[in-house]
């Protein structure tokens, strides 16, 4: 397993290669640096010596990708690509190009910090509510219950999460005045301005969630081995919770698995709605500013991030089911 | 004097989607598999009347998509040779239809039907200077009294109400005509039996939905007449407008994302699943990539260059429609070749199954060349995924604009869009006294289209793939066979 896991991080490093090396394209085949200097520096008139001064300041006075003037290895090595590549690979983010240059690497470690105090709590209590929905209707199957049920899952998943959050502040902050309407604070005053972002944010994605669990578990069901437990004459609260489940724990983890993500990147809609200063209003924040070092590092992270998770579900494959092995 | 018809972008690929429609639908009348197919999606009740609403909004959003620049007339004393000057805006048919909408801007804010302005202005009364709310310049501008409001609002929406019932009733008749001739009934027999829901396709359902679209539009089309129904929004402008003129973007983005996947999903997909080899090594690397890139940042880095590019090139575009549409059309195309991943890594799969079935070994054994394979053995075996992913992808899409539009890099800000109304929603409904209707008007147009495309999705998907067992629920067991 050891080898598999090292084996998926190589890999992982060229994919961030090549993430990279699409951010880079992607911004430079519009934007020159001297471009972003006479943006960043602002002001009418900008000389080619404030432009040279800025461009030398942050690092981009070496030609992008390839230096034909440099000799031997250093044609590929001495460009402002191969610098912030080697740069972000060793997670030094330096700072940002924005004029009031702050540590990129800082405010990401704070901000995560703020991120995953919402999405830790979002991110467990999304697979238990969900998972215990979709068991509810399952158990009623053939009545009522789930066809009114399946019937608000997918009037739920019709409606898109910017109306929970509107409608949630509005009923929950001004007219009843429970909680906050936005803004954080840290230690257990937290927990004031996370409750409603938490709770709407598991609405907002109950209805896709429990309709997908939902058949997920009646897929289990049809199986042989439901039909040997009812034979043997198991109860059907004991058939559901201790054989379907267990055996419904890989398909979970997959789709569970496909958020594992945002839990360190944070929900971009919910943590800008509620001014919640994490990773997810950093990155907003950086789109609207144009912050080129910022957007970059960013996707950087994201990138990692994502890599690692699925190595991590892979890991927890073997676990959920000791037959899978990994090669 | 003729207008100058414009063909923007955006609008070709709403007329070329109607086009290619229709061209299914000869091909799947010729076939009689996928007539099979298709008639199973119909007859599923909640996708054909899911289907009937989605008709009336692709009818919307076609309408709103015939551009023209109205011609000016001649300045007096240039003659003939000065060339023909057109007007600067572009206009759509839809806003000849909705002409009094777009022309009856008011000031500011007023709630739907009203009659007075939202908020208090100063209005000066025989000499003297009030407070009041001010009188709107167009919303009831025939009543000549305030009392008359409730007389005027009941009466037009009674005759709308008339008007779509008579619509549905001719729908109705129109129906029966149709079975009677099918099933070679009478008239009346063929009645009784649309009305016993006794009909092949499930066209009792049909009926309801048509009778209710008409009972909500006949009311709505008659008071737009005098009114603003959905009430107007900052700057005065009608919101029933807006909601509609929304449709069409939401469409666009919903059909032309699908679209600018596929040739990349579906090239390299089959590609990889058959050659294996390098070509796969390559693929998967490509994919991989893309998709380990959090999806709301590559397109967010993607569109801050586009904008860059159009900012930088302001004479490509003769009008600021034109530039608005060159944006959405990019960013259709950006989400299209950001997020073929999925579709692709799923061809693959079935293309690796299907290259080791009997009947392409034997292709392969005849000495039949690999692009023919490709293209004439495995691809039609693959199209049914294909189909599903597009129609379950189109009302995620409608969904995805609305946040990307909130985090800033939706459609331009000039365009009207289900995000756009949202995003200003969201200030309005911390205003004091609330301002509700934009917000009400976003979220039903928006449920209605979401929820018809999901319904149609499902009843398609179902009836596509064949591994997909139906977890429909039902409220009664289905009855021992």
């Amino acid at each position: 397993m050891l080898n598999y896991v090292i084996r998926r991080s190589l890999y992982g490093a060229l994919v961030l290669l090549g993430v990279n090396l699409i951010t880079f394209m992607l911004f430079f085949t519009v934007n020159t640096p001297d471009d972003m200097a006479r943006l960043n520096i602002g002001g009418k008139r900008v000389t080619q010596e404030q432009i040279l001064k800025w461009k030398v300041e942050r690092g981009y006075d070496k030609p992008l990708y390839w230096n034909a003037a440099a000799g031997g290895l250093r044609q590929a090595t001495d460009t402002v690509f191969w610098d912030r590549s080697v740069s972000l690979l060793a997670l030094d983010f330096g700072r940002s190009d924005a004029k009031a240059a702050t540590d990129i690497g800082h405010e990401i470690k704070t901000r995560m910090v703020i991120s995953l105090q919402l999405a830790v709590p979002l991110f467990v209590l999304q697979i238990v509510v969900s998972v215990a929905f979709a068991l509810l209707l399952v158990f009623f199957k053939h009545s009522a219950i789930d066809f009114w049920g399946v019937v608000t899952c997918v009037l739920m998943l019709s409606i898109s999460a910017l109306f929970y959050v509107i409608v949630g502040q509005f009923l929950f902050s001004r007219v009843f005045h429970l909680v906050p309407i936005s803004g954080f604070e840290s230690g257990l005053d937290a927990v004031r301005f996370l409750v409603l972002p938490v709770i709407l944010s598991l609405l907002s994605r109950l209805g896709s969630e429990g309709r997908l669990y939902r058949a997920m578990f009646l897929e289990e069901l049809g199986r042989d081995y439901v039909r040997t437990a009812r034979a043997k004459g198991l109860s059907e609260p004991k058939v559901l919770f201790d054989h379907v489940l267990r055996n419904a724990l890989i398909p979970i983890l997959t789709s569970a698995g496909s958020y594992l993500p945002y839990v360190f990147l944070g929900s971009l809609v919910f943590e800008s709605f509620f001014g919640i200063p994490g990773l997810g209003s950093y990155v907003i924040e950086a789109i609207t500013g144009q912050d080129f070092a910022i957007v970059r590092s960013m996707v950087f992270v994201g990138s990692v991030i994502y890599i690692a998770s699925y190595i991590v579900i892979d890991v927890a494959y073997t676990w959920a089911d000791p037959r899978v092995r990994l090669a | 004097m003729m207008p100058k018809f414009v063909l923007l972008w955006s609008d070709v690929v709403v007329l070329a989607t109607l086009l290619l429609l229709l061209a299914y639908a000869l091909r799947v009348r010729a076939s009689t598999t996928l007539r099979a197919t298709w008639l199973r999606v119909l007859r599923d009740r909640a996708a054909i009347c899911a289907a009937v609403v989605l008709m009336v909004f692709f009818a919307v959003a076609v309408v709103d998509s015939l551009h023209f620049r109205r011609a000016l007339a001649e300045v007096a004393g240039q003659g003939e040779a000065a060339a023909q000057a057109y007007g600067t805006r572009t206009e759509s048919l839809l806003d000849v239809l909705l002409a009094r909408q777009v022309a009856g801007r008011e000031t500011s804010y007023s709630a739907p039907l009203a009659i007075r302005g939202f908020t208090k202005d100063s209005v000066e009364v025989d000499g003297t200077i009030d407070r009041r709310y001010p009188r709107l310049r167009h919303g009831g501008e025939r009543l000549a009294d305030d009392a008359q409001w409730l007389g005027d609002v009941l009466g037009r929406a009674a005759v709308g109400l008339g008007a779509g019932l008579g619509v549905a009733l001719l729908c109705a008749a129109g129906m029966a005509a149709i079975v009677a001739r099918v099933n070679g009934l009478r008239l009346g027999a063929a009645w009784q039996r649309l009305r016993a829901g006794q009909t092949d396709l499930p066209l009792r359902a049909v009926l309801v939905t048509v009778l209710v679209l008409c009972a909500l539009f006949g009311p709505l089309l008659a008071l737009a007449q005098h009114y603003h129904v959905f009430g107007t929004d900052r700057t005065g402008n009608d919101v029933f407008y807006q909601a509609l003129k929304s449709v069409r973007t939401a469409f666009v983005i919903g059909t032309l994302s699908t679209i600018a996947t596929l040739p990349f999903a579906v090239g390299l997909g089959i590609l990889s699943g058959y050659l294996r080899g390098w070509v796969d090594e390559v693929v998967q690397y490509l994919y991989t990539t893309l998709s380990s890139i959090p999806n709301v940042l590559l397109i967010a880095a993607c569109v801050l260059m586009m904008q860059v590019f159009i900012d930088t090139h302001p004479d490509m575009f003769e009008t600021g429609a034109e530039r608005a549409d060159v944006r959405l059309f990019l960013l259709c195309v950006i989400l299209g070749l950001t997020g073929w991943a999925t579709l692709c890594r799923l061809l693959r799969a079935e293309t690796m199954k299907l290259s080791q079935l009997e009947y392409v070994q034997a292709a392969t054994a005849f000495g039949v060349r690999g692009a023919r394979i490709m293209a004439r053995h495995i691809f039609p075996n693959v199209v049914h995924l294909i189909i599903i992913t597009t129609v379950l992808d189109f009302s995620a899409l409608i969904l995805y604009e609305a946040v990307l539009s909130y985090v800033g890099v939706g459609v331009d800000p000039s365009m009207n869009s289900f995000g756009g109304m949202i995003n200003l929603a969201r200030t309005e409904m911390s205003r004091d006294p609330l301002v509700w209707w934009s917000f009400a008007a976003a979220f039903g147009f928006m449920v209605a289209l979401v929820l018809a495309a999901n319904l149609f999705a499902d009843g398609v998907r179902e009836a596509f793939d064949p591994r997909a067992r139906s977890f429909r629920p039902r409220l009664r067991a289905p009855a021992a066979s």
